[in-house]
């Protein structure tokens, strides 16, 4: 078994688990890299179609080429999909600095969209390397009943035994990649051949590394116009995937705020 | 819109996939260095990506602090603020020959769980000790937890060896130290590092102020550890996940812990013992069938399809039959424990081995020791963050291995209201004797002897309520004791009790093949609400097809004769299957419930010679419906359409108010005894004088 091999057993085994032991359940579909892996691998879990819903929070901001990407695949891949609108900025914590607070309307979705299905998991595609205090979550990660998540008193987690007794109410985050890194996304897109958005690729120089609202996601320099291009810009750079990402950059606790609220 | 979908040369390797992989655990006491450590390896090694320096500079400077490598890990606000690491976090790096993922773990006490959490992904681990502060409580404590989980490859840096002006002799004193403490939990080293993590030294090249060192460097260290090995070479362990049925198939999910298996091997199920074979190897996605693997190896989540319709579920192991895994029903465990509440002889738990997942007893405590300290405690308790070994009582028997035949099958996690607080390592197994072989007691001296013990715990029992009785009863009785539930309201308020309280039982249903549908529903929903398996035992379909032919399949309608043919196939044989090898049992009679059944005893010993004990004999129907009410116990939704007591179907009706219980229970027949022959056979047995 080579490493991708090893990463891809570890995440069938949690999808499993989220599935045997939790009763409602849905994955967070973002059409990102990470989520459309996710997609895969759950295909791969249940040999051949994923056997709950699919969840797009949508915030209405997002580029065309995502929502295209949205449509044509849900109907290829067979996917149970479930589009929930985010309520508008006026909504928010206002003392949120402003792309943060932007990208908590996301949250406020997600908490709609729990209210409405009552689903006690939701499997996101966050990742360890990403940053520093998505390195810290748990593979099942409980939140508390306003959808909170408590860092300071997280359950031990080890052997692969996980915690996944949500009291009534409450939901569990279930991070079946957390242990991949960008690189290895990008390797398993390639060897998958796993349908990307073009975005990723570049457009006059430029081209996205994480994709999130048109409005506070900006591309990065760069020439990779395929995926190999990809991987090798990976291997070489020092930039952090999310610098395009404007809410992680604008005040040192913006990002934890966020997460600590029900962000993903 | 034009999509992409790539195609480039599928499966390629690609560079980093052939590098290995090495997870790395950093641990060691409170504030000795090691988040320090962490960051400044990635400083030195230039793997900090642009504008990180910059940022942690800021952050420093915010808080009024010099520059702290450990802002990088500890990225939390209060992690920050106090300085220390609260949770366990890790980042991936790369040396000149490997990829690595460091994990950093938080010494403070109060973080044990993190700890843990960290270090058990680990395949070896760095322990930091400041050179000024020497070997402290949680310097031990990491040490002896990393042996519990396992992990034998071990480096020792010791830290800070500016604040003893890099002096020799201190780390010679620390060496020695170390040594010996290593040795005294069987672990050993032979990797002692002195650093300067704060300022560079000795962690990705040696430096002027350690001279008198010519050691590997820390990075070099991370270096020479050795991957983890797959256990390809141990028997066959695929703790099973689930049973898909989303098509045609019926595939059965899980992954190799250990072993390898192809298309064609013999497995054998357990704890249950069944055998078959393996039929395919089933993927997705999979164009032709020639794609389909046809063998699978120890780490791999894999689903296959078996010859013959067996049945297997969620928590068996399947095995190989050169070397199945065990049939646990009792076990010996080594054991941290980390619920506030100290872990007591008598606790009733949950207990996790693979998939599978029980309740049991502790029902002795061992050599209980802090290993902070390495003092014995005096207590039968194991305390938070303490250590010892346990034995367990389990309700129901389950697949599981020593963890010296095998690491991943030998190893279990403790659980309390759901919350994972203790693990530990499997040291001895009592193999569960198979109920079928062990015979009946029956003689009549036997009998005699069984009425005398019987009368002595009557007058015990009489004043106790219904909880303390089945307590004192299993107690009392040595061997195995059953719990077959109807599902009625008495036999619910039972399986609640022997469940609060992990009373060390079998519960079991008699599944006649006639039951309502909402019995079966509540059956269902009792099994999610407890979660635990309620065994169900069958008739036997030869005795089943000869009595469809000789009465026709509703013959029971027609004669009294033939409907207790029908109760026999139906329940009592199946009943005495389930009662095969037990010493005793209990039921959920009710002295109100019928004129019959108002002579009965608590306990009684029956023709079977087992004990038979009715811990709700003395409660009224009022109070039945009061205990399920109060505790929320579901019942059978027939009794609010006028259902009292409910058996088959065909020979079930709902009463009229006023008239008595079971009179809606073959209701064509004679008032006088409306059993079925469970609880009295209609011609008694006699005990041979
Ligand atoms: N003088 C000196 N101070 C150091 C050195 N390494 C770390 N420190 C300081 O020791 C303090 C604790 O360092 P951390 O890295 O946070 O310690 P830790 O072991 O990660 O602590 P916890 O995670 O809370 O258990 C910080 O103020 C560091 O700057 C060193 O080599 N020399
Ligand atoms: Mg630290």
């Amino acid at each position: 078994m080579d490493r991708l091999d090893d990463l891809e057993a570890q995440s069938i085994f949690i999808f499993r688990e989220a599935f045997a032991r939790l009763r409602r359940i849905s994955l967070l579909w973002s059409l990102g890299k990470d989520s459309n892996v996710m997609i895969w691998i759950a295909r791969k879990a249940f040999f051949g179609r994923v056997p709950f819903p699919v969840l797009h929070v949508d915030t209405g901001k997002k580029f065309p080429e995502m929502y295209a990407f949205r449509d044509r695949f849900a109907a290829e891949w067979d996917l149970d999909l479930k589009i929930e609108p985010c309520p508008p900025i006026d909504a928010i914590d206002p003392t949120l600095p402003p792309a943060a607070r932007s990208a908590a309307r996301k949250t406020e979705g997600l908490k709609l969209a729990l209210a409405k299905y009552r689903f006690d998991g939701l499997i996101a595609g966050i990742r360890r390397d990403e940053e520093p205090t998505r390195a810290k979550e748990r593979v099942f990660s409980p939140r508390g009943l306003d959808g909170g998540w408590d860092v300071r008193d997280q359950p031990p987690e080890f052997w692969n035994y996980f915690n996944a007794s949500p009291p009534p109410g409450a939901h569990l985050r279930i991070h079946p990649i957390l242990h991949w890194s960008e690189l290895d996304i990008w390797t398993y897109t390639r060897r998958e051949r796993i349908p990307i958005i073009p975005l990723y690729l570049t457009r006059d120089g430029k081209r996205y590394r994480s994709l999130g609202d048109s409005d506070i996601t900006f591309p990065v320099a760069s020439n990779a116009g395929t995926i190999d291009d990809i991987v090798r810009e990976l291997e070489a750079t020092k930039i952090p995937e999310r610098a395009g990402r404007a809410m992680d950059h604008e005040a040192e606790d913006a990002f934890e705020r966020l997460r600590v609220t029900g962000y993903l | 819109m034009n999509m992409l979908v790539n195609d480039f040369a599928a499966r390629a390797d690609t560079a980093s996939g052939e590098r290995p992989l090495l997870r790395i655990v950093i641990v060691g006491h409170v504030d000795h260095g090691k988040s320090t450590l962490i960051g400044r390896l990635l400083h030195e090694t230039g793997s900090l990506p642009d504008g990180k320096l910059e940022s942690i500079k800021a952050i420093s400077e915010r808080r009024g602090v010099p520059f702290e490598w450990s802002f990088l890990l500890d990225a939390l606000q209060t992690e920050r603020d106090q300085g220390i690491t609260l949770d366990t976090s890790q980042i991936h790096f790369r040396t000149a020959k490997r990829d690595v993922v460091l994990i950093d773990a938080p010494g403070h006490a109060e973080f044990l769980r993190n700890m843990i959490t960290g270090a058990a992904q680990a395949d070896a681990a760095v322990l930091v000790i400041d050179a000024a502060e020497g070997v402290r409580e949680q310097t031990r404590r990491h040490c002896y937890l990393l042996h519990l989980l396992g992990i034998t490859q071990v480096a020792v840096v010791i830290n800070k060896m500016d604040r003893v002006d890099f002096d020799e002799s201190r780390f010679r004193e620390l060496e020695t130290e170390m040594a010996r403490h290593l040795a005294s939990i069987e672990l050993s080293t032979t990797t002692i590092i002195p650093v300067s993590a704060r300022d560079g030294d000795g962690i990705a090249r040696h430096r002027a102020s350690i001279a008198w060192y010519t050691g590997p460097t820390v990075l070099q260290a991370l270096d020479r550890f050795l991957p983890a090995k797959p256990l390809t070479d141990l028997p066959l362990a695929i703790p099973v996940q689930a049973v898909y049925k989303f098509d045609a198939r019926r595939i059965v999910a899980g992954r190799l812990e250990t072993g390898r298996i192809s298309v064609g091997d013999d497995i054998v199920i357990m704890p249950r013992g069944t055998t078959a074979r393996l039929q395919s190897i089933e993927a997705w996605p999979m164009s032709e069938d020639s794609q389909r693997p046809r063998s699978a190896r120890a780490g791999q989540s894999i689903g296959l399809t078996l010859d013959r319709q067996v049945f297997v579920e969620r928590g068996d192991v399947i095995s190989t039959p050169a070397a199945p895994a065990r049939k646990v029903r009792r076990l010996r465990a080594r054991v941290f424990w980390l619920d506030e509440e100290p872990l007591t002889v008598g606790a009733a738990i949950g207990l996790r081995i693979g998939m599978a997942e029980c309740r049991g007893t502790v029902s002795l405590i061992e050599n209980a020791v802090d290993p902070g300290e390495l003092a014995p405690d005096e207590a039968s308790a194991i305390a938070r963050n303490h250590v010892g070994e346990i034995e367990i009582a389990l309700l129901q028997p389950i697949a599981a291995d020593l963890y010296t035949a095998n690491p991943r099958t030998g190893r279990l996690v403790l659980d309390l209201a759901g919350r994972i607080a203790g693990g530990g390592l499997i040291l001895e197994v009592d193999d569960a004797p198979d109920r079928l072989k062990e015979p009946n007691r029956s003689t009549a001296a036997d009998h005699a002897a069984l009425e005398t013990q019987c009368t002595r715990l009557n007058a015990g029992l009489i004043d106790l309520p219904p909880a303390k009785r089945l307590a004192l009863f299993r107690k009392e009785i040595a061997g195995r004791l059953v719990f077959a539930t109807s599902f009625g309201p008495e036999d619910q308020i039972i399986l609640h009790l022997l469940v609060e309280q992990a009373i060390d039982v079998d519960i079991v249903t008699l599944d006649t093949g006639r039951l309502f549908p909402q019995t079966h529903e509540l059956w269902a929903e009792t099994e999610r609400r407890y979660g635990r398996r309620i065994h169900a035992f069958y008739p036997q379909h030869d005795k089943l097809e000869a009595l469809t032919e000789r009465h026709g399949i509703n013959g029971f309608y027609a004669s009294r004769e033939a409907r207790l043919a029908c109760c026999e196939v139906r329940k009592v044989a199946p009943l005495n299957r389930a009662l095969a090898g037990a010493a005793g049992w209990i039921v959920g009679l009710r002295a109100d419930q019928s004129q019959h059944r108002r002579g009965t005893a608590l306990l009684s010993v029956d023709e079977r010679n087992l004990f038979k004990l009715s811990p709700l004999l003395d409660w009224t129907r009022q109070a039945v419906l009061d205990f399920t009410a109060a505790h929320r116990i579901q019942t059978n939704p027939l009794h609010q359409q006028g259902f009292a007591s409910i058996g088959c179907a065909p020979c079930t009706r709902a009463v009229a108010p006023g008239e008595p219980e079971r009179a809606g229970r073959w209701w064509w027949e004679s008032d006088e005894k409306k059993e079925c022959g469970l609880h009295e056979r209609p011609t008694p047995a006699k005990i041979p004088a």
